[in-house]
């Protein structure tokens, strides 16, 4: 499993056996095959462009063309158990809705993303007094897909201003396992270069799987 | 060449299926001694769970993969159906019918009424999709087809694919929907309209009698031709095809058809006439503009597919078709999520129009063929 990236070893491990899972973002498929292929699980996906879809299709994966921004609507409330959105959030244009909706059409969400606040990143701005430019975010200010970048701390806030809970968080390194933190915890906001979360609704029950009729909600 | 030879060794069937028991219409008539003209091309296995049923569109017809007994053009569809092809006779029983209410040899206006051992005309009943699928279904019966690997379609053709999931859902195990609508717009239905009202002005249409007065109305169903053809190109395509461009050197002052264009949609609607019969035009075009799928499911499209949730679904739209437009498809895709259906939709980037289904649209066929393959080895085909 090492040719894989270190979230998608974390989100393998996260996922249950034989869950229904939707993957935004969800590119030419890797995590969703790897997904079906290892848990067995029934996943679809949502792609933004028609080469990544059709590359899908010829892995026999169910994936619709759309993007986060727009297309989550399209599913009922709990269609799903899991869905899985991996460094996407920063690129979109309402990451608060995006991840409101998440929460909507799946029990639990899985969701990782660069941290703002990650020691290089305020070396850079520190230092040199510029946007970073770095491994995870390379490219210039002007050219970036990343719209809404934001530190660990913004993202917990966020969560809870959404009544979400955070069930796990890993922080992510290029190359290295995922550690587990705790995201709240100052040094991690420093320390963590990237890092995921699996996140639910409070007060929501999500362990077992809703009767199939409720997919009209 | 290659893929023609080898299409020359596929094994070819068809014919004329007489319909044993009466097709009971959605209008309340009933059709007795309904016949169903269809062709065949490769072998059904020994589990029978081989079988792809393609629907065609409105002026298309059975002949699918090969030539055209009228015109000697090669079969429609011959870039998905082939040898080496998405859907390839030799690992599929590939099956097309002509629709009911068509002139291509299945039970239409232009066929004999027994009551009056004349042609229908206007006597015929008026026909809906549903009844084209019904009459499909009795078809694959009495052909030893119990269940279809697949059904597909584009355009008209993907009205029934739609339908077939509403009303036969177990009976399939993968659905592709191309360019197509769940529902006829208030725009489709109005070019449609443009196109009867053409036929109906032509003093030899004769109130619908014409063949028992052994005549045609020719120029109508050209004109009617005419204005369906530009629906189904874009601009971009037309000002690519012909501009400006004119037929001869200097304008003539005149209606002579001036224009490449005008020259072109002239013997659009000229070839047209000679294989497409006009009292078929109006009744096909009547069916369409009568469907629409969610409107028989309590105006809920999912619920027209909440039986359908195992059927593998693939939607594809096209980016200049303005006749059956992505978000129609997207209604689509959303009702099949909605319904729990595993569902696959690609917005495929092509200037043709509605056409492009029919053309060569590399991404396309690669879509169908991953969908298609992958779909082969969940059924258990080799």
């Amino acid at each position: 499993m090492s040719e894989f990236r270190e979230d998608f070893r974390e989100i393998l491990r996260l996922v249950r056996p034989g869950a229904r899972v939707l993957d935004v973002g969800c590119g030419e498929g890797t995590l969703l095959d790897l997904l079906q292929r290892e848990k067995g699980v029934d996943g679809r996906g949502i792609e933004i462009s028609s080469d990544g879809v059709a590359a899908c299709l010829a892995k026999g994966l169910a994936v619709m063309q759309g993007d986060a921004d727009r297309d989550l609507a399209e599913f009922p409330p709990h269609a799903f158990d899991y869905a899985v959105l991996s460094q996407t959030l920063q690129a979109v244009r309402e990451p608060k809705k995006v991840l409101s909706d998440l929460l909507r059409l799946a029990d639990r969400a899985i969701v990782s993303l660069p941290n703002f606040g990650y020691w290089r990143m305020r070396w850079a701005l520190v230092t040199r007094g510029r946007m970073p430019e770095t491994k995870a975010l390379p490219d210039p200010w002007w050219a970036t897909a990343n719209i809404h970048l934001c530190t660990l701390r913004d993202f917990t806030a966020l969560c809870t201003d959404l009544g979400l809970r955070i069930e796990a968080a890993a922080a992510l390194e290029h190359g290295r396992p995922a550690r587990p933190i705790d995201p709240d915890h100052w040094v991690e906001n420093w320390r963590a270069e990237s890092a995921l979360f699996l996140l639910s609704r409070k007060g929501a029950q999500t362990a077992e799987r809703r009767a199939e009729g409720d997919l009209f909600g | 060449m290659d893929t023609l030879d080898a299409m020359h060794r596929v094994e070819t069937g068809g014919g004329t299926a007489r319909l044993t028991l009466p097709l009971m219409l959605d209008s309340g008539a009933r059709l007795d001694g309904v016949e169903v003209a269809y062709k065949t091309y490769g072998r059904l296995n020994a589990d029978r769970s081989n079988a792809v049923l393609i629907c065609h569109a409105l002026t298309l017809d059975q002949h699918v993969a090969s030539p055209h007994p009228g015109s000697g053009k090669p079969g429609w569809w011959s870039r998905m159906v082939g040898p080496g092809r998405p859907l390839d006779p030799q690992r599929h029983f590939i099956v097309c019918s002509n629709v009911i209410g068509g002139c291509m040899g299945s039970t239409g206006p232009s066929s004999n009424d027994p009551k009056t051992g004349k042609a229908y005309g206007l006597a015929f009943p008026v026909i809906t999709i549903a009844d084209m699928v019904r009459a499909q279904a009795m078809l694959l019966e009495s052909l030893g087809v119990e269940t279809l690997f697949a059904v597909v379609g584009g355009s008209m053709g993907g009205m029934q694919v739609l339908q077939w999931a509403a009303d036969y859902p177990e009976r399939l195990f993968s659905a592709v929907c191309i360019a197509s609508a769940s529902r006829h717009t208030a725009q489709n239905i109005a070019f449609h309209e443009v196109g009867r009202q053409a036929i109906m002005a032509d003093p030899d249409w004769r109130g619908g009698d014409y063949l028992k007065l052994g005549v045609r109305p020719e120029k109508g169903l050209a004109v009617a031709r005419m204005a369906a053809h530009i629906t189904y190109l874009s601009e971009p395509a037309l000002q690519r095809k012909f501009g400006r461009e004119l037929q001869r050197d200097g304008l003539s002052w005149g209606f002579d058809a001036d224009f490449q264009v005008e020259s072109y949609l002239r013997h659009q609607g000229s070839a047209f006439v000679d294989r497409f019969d006009a009292n078929a035009y109006l009744y096909i075009t009547r069916a369409m503009d009568y469907f629409d799928l969610a409107a028989s499911h309590g105006g809920v499209l999912s619920k027209a597919f909440q039986r359908a949730r195992a059927v593998r679904f693939c939607v594809l739209s096209f980016t200049s078709d303005w006749l059956y437009p992505t978000p129609e498809s997207r209604a689509i895709t959303r009702a099949l999520n909605a319904a729990g259906a595993p569902t696959s939709f690609v917005e495929i980037e092509s200037d043709k129009g509605h056409d492009a289904f029919l053309l060569d649209e590399p991404v396309m066929e690669e879509a169908l063929k991953g969908f298609l393959a992958s779909a082969a080895s969940a059924r258990g085909l080799a």
